[in-house]
């Protein structure tokens, strides 16, 4: 049990603090043909999954009227960067509720004081 | 061929290059220590047989048995198993770096019991509806004709024992090899439970017919 430990430390990255409902832009790198550039994902974080190495989190974002989601590999060598846009203030573990909210309904609050 | 003994110590998950997650098998495979060569002239056959898994105290080793790990001045072995393999000589040890990343590999292992088991879990039997007034749950239905042949066929899938049998998986992915630590992982399950034995080897043998 103990060496499967260490081989999971091994892939785990240093994450920067993020909760559900803050704004995040992910960078992905993403492989086009023999071409690799970073691509940027921005939205809400509305879910987080797993623990250890398994982690994933659930980003949302309405994008030209139509709302996307992406689950990230928290750990995946692919993530490059993850930005905290902005901190958000729910009082819940899952989003899911913004799913079916339009317009000024699907925000969130914006945390007014930092949080350490 | 070449080959190696293990142990099973469980799986989990790792992240490849190309960022793809793929669920491997941890072994702790070797060191292996060569205890006897086998010869043609002398035993009819080639083969190293190989001892792993170190018995600290080995007061329950048997005096015949102490003798034979004595014989290449090596300790006490749980776990003893030939593999016709060649390159070494007995005292020798082997290592998982004789295996390297990307090769197929054959492992065998003793599965999991399950114990008596009916046939729909044994055979895949689809059994009967579950209700509406069906007697026919989860039973094997006829298992023959009548006057001929009056018996059952041989290998007639019944309920009975399951699991608890050497099974051998093929064409297993080495995903990474991890020297320093005798460890190796492999793309995907690896018969039986968690700390069970098993014989990594290059290929499957296959049994020769000697005309």
């Amino acid at each position: 049990m103990n060496a499967i430990k260490v081989i999971e430390e091994g892939y785990k990255k240093e994450i920067p603090p993020f909760r559900i409902g803050d704004t995040v832009s992910v960078s992905m790198k993403i492989k086009e043909g023999e071409k690799e550039r970073v691509q940027t994902f921005t939205g809400i974080v509305i879910g987080r999954k797993g623990s250890g190495t398994r982690e994933s989190f659930m980003v949302r974002k309405i994008s030209y009227g139509i709302g996307v989601e992406k689950i990230f590999p928290i750990h995946s060598p692919l993530i490059e960067n993850i930005k905290v846009v902005k901190q958000g203030v729910v009082r819940r573990a899952k989003l899911y509720y913004l799913r079916d909210k339009k317009g000024k309904a699907a925000k969130v609050k914006e945390k007014t004081f930092l949080r350490k | 061929m070449k080959g190696i003994l293990g142990k099973k110590l469980g799986m989990t998950q790792i992240f490849m290059e190309d960022g793809r997650l793929v669920g491997v098998t941890v072994i702790e495979a070797g060191p292996v220590r060569v205890l006897q060569k086998k010869e043609k002239d002398k035993d009819g056959y080639e083969t190293l047989q190989m001892g792993f898994d170190k018995i600290r105290k080995g007061k329950n080793v048997t005096k015949p048995m102490q003798g034979h790990f004595k014989k290449t001045s090596s300790p006490m072995f749980r776990f003893l198993k030939e593999i016709g393999m060649e390159g070494f000589n007995a005292g020798d040890d082997i290592r998982v770096d004789i295996f390297s990343r990307g090769e197929k590999i054959s492992v065998t292992g003793t599965s999991k019991g399950k114990g008596f088991q009916g046939v729909m879990k044994r055979h895949n039997y689809k059994g009967g509806p579950g209700s509406h007034g069906s007697m026919f749950n989860r039973a094997p239905g006829s298992i023959g004709q009548s006057s001929y042949p009056s018996r059952v066929w041989k290998n007639k899938a019944l309920p009975g024992h399951m699991g608890d049998e050497r099974i051998t998986t093929k064409n297993l992915k080495i995903v990474d090899i991890r020297d320093e630590q005798n460890l190796m992982l492999v793309e995907g399950a690896v018969p039986g439970a968690n700390g069970g034995y098993l014989i990594i080897r290059s290929e499957a043998p296959v049994a020769v017919k000697e005309n």
